[in-house]
């Protein structure tokens, strides 16, 4: 019986090998066909804005939104950039980008850094409290801003930060909080207890844990925190429209001046070359970090 | 016997990466055949291959005699078990056991029949209304083998079906397997990593390494002439002693390695004869004798102990003589301590050869 | 450990209380007291400035009698269960077929997902300018020859929703489509076997065992994109700024325009209870069916 291993039988008639599969199969067709007409659709918008922005006001008056560029025009972004009109002014939105980076920076950071701090308390020093204390900070992620607005309004006005970056930095920082409390609670809950609590007998306390240990180890979730609030923060409207005053409105709130603003005549070209530089830096981090995105509106996804 | 099962020349790749490598293998009407083998030596992917639930690059799968190579999983006659035993949460037992029954069409009462008689079987007839997740694990093997008996298969197939169970369980649900097949007697392939189950269940073993069989046996014939040293390093617990050095053909063949000297009377060559050459030579730690035996053993030698593990039926001790280190299963009554020098034997007949370099069986 | 009882157990752990306080803060002061606060004040007749002169529910009464708030229930509710209708089913079928082994994954993903990193003003604008009817679709189609093609959602009153609903779904339905992808490599590959072994076609395997087994998924996605459907307010302001009229008003800007336009704080805090009141209505049930049953 067992030397039938070693005899190598004949092939017998029939079936033998791969099965024969169409790469044009009915199934291929369907799936394939779907999903690259899908994925058109979802480019379209993104297309016409770049052609759009391409194009003289000229050809845009005669032509299809959907034809490529006759003569391909840079003059619409220089005008976007350092001219464009909000109703206001008429620095364009260049004077927003930097608006926007001025509230980016300290508010992805200070956002990031609390909430690690935050998400390890609660992950590895609880304490009689503490998680009631985080629940109520998750529900409070579901709580409609419009019903917290004022009082902060009134807080900002109190504490003299009402109108300017550091209130608006604050704001980020607490409706930020939620979400990437949870995100470094979990993934420091993750972390091997026996690591952290080797660390305690060897003598070391929360702040030289959480440097030492926990934070060379978490590089990947600093990442997808920041990824997540880089986004978030640059593609705000709300807070940016109610906590700044004019001049120091970030981009998209500038962005929407120069579209939306009833004097003049519509400059479309403008107009999408603004909106495009605007989604600049958010499409930009999310093509560049692929996955991490992914990962980062899942984890937020998990609770909202 | 006619066969149940034949694969001939089974070969299956991803891109470049041959994961099967020309198979052959014949499995007899209602025998019991277990592929064994550490994680990703392809005993799951020849599973599913027979199954058809992965598409084979070369080669042809027959079963019940007829070519299923290109057929559907649900066409070739088998029914099949799985590790995570993939219920479906959401139904109750009786609706896991039917739905497939139900989608082929067939007669509300012949279902009930079928399903009724393999929960009778099973022994599951209780559980029929309830959902997977109010069972144990036990059971929900038990409601997952059942679900492969409705469909009135002439073979089954088992992906490591215990392997998610404890310990006890898992004793008990192999005896209960082994019951089952003795009952129904159909053809079974049962995929498992672990050497008890496959001892005991077993027919015979395939065992498989690097997408090949590199022994198809009865457990007696795996368990004593190992194939190669890999499968004799693989089968037993503790595991084989293996000795570095070489054979010295001629009238009185002997093993010599470092520090001793082996007669080899009585070992039963392949080839008939001893050939001169470097070698290993294995011997099983149940197959050394000490104390008094030993005296009266072919082969003596002395070591000095230096771990003891009193497991009760019997008790392992490991030795060092000179560089080599050896297991030795004593009798549980056996009184050693570390530091003891004692000395053990063994008889050539019992032991194993292996040619150095292909560490196949000489 | 055991000395610290007594006197000393206030400071037991003290490092993580003070690293804690930004959030108990928050928690406290900003999500408890500040929710409290716009209730409460939501009985007042504040006008441009908070005031203690309580009213009852004449804020209410007004606000229900308030055309333009009656219009934006109207216009969520239509937005909100058509979005989520939608962006589930095409969300959960664009995920099977990106589940389906095949090439290029990545690229595809990548591409139904980028909108979402997109802010609702940029989308708003982009669709704004595609549906314009002088120049984009409808001035396509026409100027292919359908003289009378009529398609100009974002100047119909009648139907400006539903050129609302096209940006808001172009945005958000490749979330649901990752999440549903994230629930699908979520189900054991025995699954699948044991479907293929048992014959059950494709489509039923999805439909009576897969869709089933992601329940929590569904839900999870449901409450995401209802919380995200009642906050909805960049979108409207940069795509119809509300218009045309007061046709495509939405409750969160009836909330901004109160408080921070009109000088009516006393509507904006009732209006804003009441968008409160139907996250409470969308959001406690799905928290005690995910967390509350775990508890006991």
């Amino acid at each position: 019986m067992s030397d039938a291993l070693q005899i190598p039988t004949p092939p017998a008639a029939g079936p033998s090998g791969r099965k024969p599969g169409k790469i044009l199969s009915r199934r291929n067709i369907f799936i394939y066909g779907t999903l690259i007409l899908v994925s058109l659709y979802y480019l379209l918008p993104l297309y016409v804005m770049v052609v759009t922005s391409l194009k003289g006001m000229p050809e845009i008056r005669v032509g299809n939104i959907f034809a490529p560029p006759v003569e391909i025009t840079f003059q619409p972004w220089v005008k976007a950039w350092a001219e464009a009109c909000t109703g206001l002014n008429c620095d364009g939105l260049s004077r927003g980008f930097f608006n926007s980076v001025k509230i980016l920076v300290p508010s992805v950071i200070l956002s990031i850094a609390i909430a690690s701090v935050n998400g390890y308390a609660l992950a590895n020093w609880r304490f009689k409290g503490s998680e009631t204390f985080f629940a109520i900070l998750i529900v409070g992620a579901f709580i409609p801003y419009q019903v917290m607005i004022y009082p902060i309004v009134i807080l900002l006005r109190e504490a003299g930060l009402y109108g300017g970056l550091t209130g608006l930095v604050i704001v980020h920082t607490i409706f930020g909080m939620p979400i990437l409390t949870l995100l470094f609670r979990n993934y420091f809950s993750s972390v091997p207890q026996e690591l952290f609590k080797a660390a305690r007998v060897d003598g070391a306390g929360f702040w030289s844990i959480y440097f030492r240990i926990m934070v060379p180890m978490s590089l990947p979730i600093f990442v997808v925190a920041m990824i997540l609030q880089v986004t978030g923060i640059w593609n705000d409207f709300l807070f940016g429209v109610i906590y700044t005053k004019p001049d120091l409105y970030p981009m998209t709130v500038q962005l929407n001046n120069i579209v939306n603003s009833t004097q003049g005549v519509k400059e479309y070209n403008v107009n999408m070359a603004a909106t495009i530089l605007t989604g600049l830096v958010p499409l930009t981090i999310y093509f560049l970090s692929g996955k991490l995105f992914v990962r980062g509106i899942a984890a937020g996804a998990v609770k909202g | 016997m006619q066969a149940s099962i034949s694969i001939k020349n089974l070969s299956l790749s991803f891109g470049a990466l041959k994961v099967l490598k020309d198979l052959n293998l014949e499995v007899g009407q209602g025998e019991f055949l277990v592929l064994l083998g550490s994680s990703g030596c392809g005993k799951s992917t020849l599973l599913n291959c027979i199954a058809g639930l992965l598409d084979i690059t070369e080669g042809q799968i027959f079963i019940g005699g007829r070519n299923v190579t290109w057929a559907e999983p649900s066409k070739r006659g088998i029914g099949m078990v799985f590790q995570s035993y993939a219920l479906y949460p959401q139904m109750t037992v009786a609706g896991n056991l039917s739905f497939g029954l139900k989608n082929a069409g067939l007669p509300k009462a012949e279902i009930k029949e079928r399903v009724d008689r393999a929960a009778k079987v099973l022994q599951i007839e209780p559980l029929l209304d309830r959902k997977p997740a109010a069972l144990s694990g036990g059971q929900r093997q038990r409601a997952a083998i059942g679900r492969a008996l409705v469909r009135d298969a002439d073979v089954f197939l088992f992906d490591e079906p215990l392997s998610n169970l404890d310990a006890k369980l898992r004793a008990d649900l192999r005896v209960e397997i082994k019951q089952l097949h003795q009952k129904l007697r159909n053809t079974m392939i049962y995929v498992t990593h672990d050497q008890i189950e496959a001892m005991t269940l077993a027919d015979r073993i395939a065992i498989m390494r690097g997408g090949q069989i590199l022994q198809l046996d009865t457990p007696h014939e795996i368990y004593n002439r190992p194939a190669n040293k890999y499968v004799a390093d693989f089968i037993g617990s503790p595991t084989m002693n293996f000795f570095d050095g070489k054979i010295e053909s001629g009238e009185d063949p002997r093993f010599h390695t470092e520090g001793h000297s082996f007669p080899l009377h009585g070992y039963n060559f392949r080839s008939g004869a001893a050939v001169s050459a470097p070698a290993w030579l294995g011997i099983r730690p149940e197959h050394m004798v000490s104390g008094a035996e030993a005296e009266n053993a072919p082969i003596r030698m002395d070591g000095v102990v230096e771990l003891v593990e009193p497991l009760g039926s019997d008790t392992l001790a490991r030795l060092t003589s000179g560089s080599h280190t050896l297991w030795i299963r004593m009798d549980g009554q056996a009184e050693v301590a570390n530091g003891d020098r004692i000395t053990v034997g063994f008889d050539a007949a019992r032991a194993n050869l292996f040619e150095k370099t292909s560490e196949n069986r000489l | 450990m055991a000395a610290a009882t007594g006197p000393a157990r206030w400071h037991r752990n003290i490092s993580a209380k003070i690293a804690a306080i930004p959030m108990i803060a928050t928690a406290l002061v900003i999500f408890i007291g500040g929710t409290a606060w716009t209730v409460v004040y939501s009985f007042t007749n504040s006008k441009l400035l908070p005031r203690e002169k309580f009213v009852g529910l004449a804020q209410y009464e007004r606000l229900w009698t308030s055309n333009k708030w009656l219009i934006s229930i109207e216009n969520l509710a239509i937005y909100g269960i058509l979005s989520l209708i939608f962006a589930l089913v095409i969300g959960f079928f664009l995920a099977a077929l990106l589940d389906q082994k095949i090439r290029f994954e990545d690229t595809f993903r990548t591409v139904l997902l980028y909108p979402f990193a997109l802010s609702f003003i940029v989308t708003g604008l982009a669709w704004q300018w595609i549906l314009n009817p002088d120049f984009g679709i409808q001035h396509v189609v026409r100027s292919l020859g359908f003289e009378n093609f009529a398609f100009d959602p974002l100047y119909n009153p009648d139907i400006v929703i539903y050129g609302v609903l096209i940006a808001g779904l172009w945005h958000e339905t490749g979330l649901i489509m990752c999440l549903m992808l994230a629930g699908l490599r979520g189900i054991d590959e025995d699954i699948w076997k044991a479907s293929r072994i048992d014959g059950i076609p494709m489509w039923k395997t999805y439909l009576f065992i897969v869709i089933p087994m992601m329940r929590g998924i569904f839900i999870t996605a449901i409450v995401l994109v209802t919380s995200g459907i009642i906050k909805v307010y960049d979108l409207i302001v940069a795509q119809t700024g509300g218009g045309p009229g007061i046709s495509s008003e939405v409750p969160a800007k009836y909330v901004y325009d109160a408080m921070f336009l009109s000088q009516n704080l006393g509507q904006g805090f009732a209006a804003s209870t009441m968008m409160l009141l139907t996250v409470i209505i969308v959001v406690v049930p799905w928290a005690y069916l995910e967390f509350g049953g775990k508890r006991t």
